[in-house]
């Protein structure tokens, strides 16, 4: 099929290989030519300096053409049996076989060229990864998830090869919430960058006042607006159009404005959920919602991936944890309060700690509160601690006090009870490691077998 | 203590009780405790010397001393302070006089164990023993063990693993 292989045909187990879509050199190559450009004229536009940028912009161009037309014609990938085989490098050559078994979670990009193309980057993700540990760029749009398809069909057990026994169509779904792009934008200026601007109005208005030179301290505030403003651009864009889905094969979470991005996250792969109550959204009574994927971890794609709901009133949330963790009411779970003296070690969120074990619903939790400005509470299922820890310092030793730790895999969920009376803190300790242990011993496979719940029914994904 | 109670129930030992480590941690740590300090303290004592005379040199010597002293005392207090306990499902850990940690790791958590050695630690025969889950502020470190118990214990930490392996 390809010039790799050029021997005699041998009984292949599995599929034959594939390759990348033939376009993806020239998606790929254009960040080069932005990086010599942006550096080129970041200083201005005099003529010598245009010339140089200039040659340096078509040495960029062509040797990343070159560069990413080798590495297009090296690339291969192909099914084998339950496994993902991937074959990539020009000059280190890398072959990762990735047992699906293991899969955390499966994304398809869209950067706004591969979008205008058809193109699509599909990243797979296992844990212990530092970046994504098997990205396919590109493919097109329908490969793309067709492939998707066939990886969630080989991760759940449904099928062992489906070169030999074809995956069944895209399952169905049912959509648990969708984010109105009103609210997102005003949920993601309100958040801090209002509070800031606020602060940093004031504070040039009292020199206008006390100079009289109003102009040249509001001018000052251009600036600082225009700082304030990326992030906030940032975090719109990257969220817009949220949808928030469970099928068989997960959730499934999409969104974007420019880069497009579709996250599949299989069940019983979230490690932990935190819903965040930032101060000035608590008057509308907004919530954002992260979850700790083992295979988010690391690299730039952590932040824009983790994120389930980024704004949400919290009875929509509540139905998502819900579903992330069955029978988990993060509201009703009760939370013990660190005691009064923990004020003298956490003087702003002294009164707001709270930890507890919630074992009412069919999943056993720890849930922890705290938060200096905002409000946090971090929901982690016991069979997913990875070990518990105890700390106290002198202070808190002197005060008869110590923090306990659930840690999960690395990501957006840190589940601490700090401050905690020390006796109970022990306490709580052994019984988190108790409990843990029953909970892991009751803990569904990794390849799961999933039904709708009674009396829902899926639809075809959008 | 304003709460009621001694900190040692806090930290009440598993019922087998705590293996603490070779003494020879302490002695490690000292070594690099003077071999740092040397040439500050010689400095000091130099510009104590310059500045001051002889009077000032031993001034600067017996402030020196004092603080050394301390520090040989924190050192001593922190190797006695190492302890781990091999239970039937999990394994503990702890350490630090001022700042102190107890860490609970479940063997079936385990991803991987390293045993690594540095030069000082070599030199007096030590290893340390490290712990690895899928959480990276799982912090399980067990420094100044003896060679032969390091293998021991790394050794039986995986098979324990192995046998109890939970995924993620």
């Amino acid at each position: 099929m390809t010039d790799h292989d050029d021997g005699p045909v041998v009984a292949v187990v599995g599929e034959e290989w594939r390759r990348l879509h033939p376009a993806s050199p020239i998606v790929r190559g254009w960040q080069p030519l932005v990086a010599v450009l942006a550096l080129g004229l970041q200083d201005g536009f005099e003529p010598q300096r245009l010339a140089v940028t200039g040659v340096l912009a078509v040495v960029a161009v062509v040797v990343g053409a070159m560069y990413y037309w080798l590495s297009w014609r090296v690339a291969r990938f192909r099914l084998d049996g339950p496994d993902l085989v991937v074959e990539s490098g020009v000059l280190f050559k890398r072959s990762r076989r990735v047992p699906l078994a293991r899969l955390q979670a499966v994304d398809i990009v869209q950067p706004l060229l591969a979008r205008a193309l058809g193109l699509a980057e599909l990243r797979l993700e296992v844990a212990g990864g530092k970046s994504s540990d098997a990205p396919l760029a590109y493919l097109d749009l329908e490969s793309a998830r067709a492939v998707r398809n066939d990886l969630l069909v080989l991760a759940a057990g449904l099928r062992d090869d489906v070169s030999v026994d074809p995956a069944p169509p895209e399952a169905m779904e049912v959509v648990l919430a969708t984010t109105p792009s009103s609210t997102l934008l005003a949920a993601v200026v309100l958040e801090g960058p209002a509070v800031m601007l606020l602060v940093v109005f004031t504070i040039a208005l009292a020199i206008g006042v006390v100079t009289g030179e109003f102009a040249i301290a509001l001018g000052a505030v251009g600036p600082i607006l225009f700082g304030l403003g990326g992030p906030v651009w940032a975090s719109f864009t990257r969220n817009y159009g949220t949808t928030l889905a469970d099928s068989p094969d997960g959730l499934r979470i999409r969104r974007g404005l420019i880069e497009t991005r579709s996250q599949t996250v299989p069940p019983g792969r979230v490690q932990g959920v935190v819903v965040r109550e930032p101060l000035v959204w608590r008057l509308f009574g907004w919530v954002r919602v992260a979850a700790t994927v083992a295979g988010y971890a690391g690299g730039d794609q952590a932040e824009r991936s983790t994120t389930l709901l980024p704004v949400a009133s919290a009875a929509t949330a509540q139905g998502v944890v819900d579903r992330v963790l069955p029978g988990v009411d993060w509201r009703s779970v009760p939370l013990s309060p660190a005691p009064v003296r923990a004020r003298w070690r956490a003087p702003v969120e002294g009164g707001r700690l709270g930890a507890g074990i919630g074992d009412d619903g069919a999943e056993r939790v720890f849930v922890t509160r705290r938060g200096r400005f905002g409000q946090r509470t971090d929901v982690v299922p016991l069979a997913r601690l990875q070990s518990v820890r105890l700390r106290q310092g002198p202070l808190q030793r002197w005060l008869g006090l110590a923090s306990v730790f659930a840690d999960v895999s690395p990501g957006p969920v840190r589940a601490v009870g700090l401050h905690r009376d020390a006796f109970d803190a022990r306490a709580l300790v052994d019984r988190l490691v108790t409990d843990a242990r029953a909970a892991r011993a009751a803990a569904a496979p990794d390849r799961w077998l999933h039904r709708p719940p009674a009396g829902e029914e899926y639809g075809p994904p959008a | 203590m304003i709460a009621s109670g001694a900190p040692d129930d806090v930290w009440a030992p598993p019922p087998g009780g705590w293996t603490g480590v070779s003494p020879r941690l302490g002695s490690a740590r000292r070594l690099l405790l003077f071999t740092v300090s040397s040439p500050v303290v010689l400095g000091g004592v130099a510009v104590a010397a310059i500045f001051g005379g002889a009077a000032g040199a031993f001034a600067a010597l017996a402030v020196f001393a004092v603080v050394l002293a301390l520090l040989v005392q924190v050192i001593d207090r922190q190797w006695r302070a190492i302890g781990y306990a091999e239970r039937d499902d999990d394994l503990l850990v702890k350490r630090g006089v001022l700042f102190r940690q107890l860490v609970v790791v479940p063997y079936g958590r385990m991803q991987f164990v390293d045993v690594t050695g540095g030069p000082l630690e070599r030199r007096f025969g030590l290893a340390t023993v490290q712990l690895h889950t899928a959480a990276a502020v799982t912090d399980a470190a067990i420094p100044g063990l003896v060679p032969e118990e390091a293998a021991r214990l790394r050794d039986r930490l995986a098979a324990l693993g192995q046998a109890r392996s939970a995924g993620l």
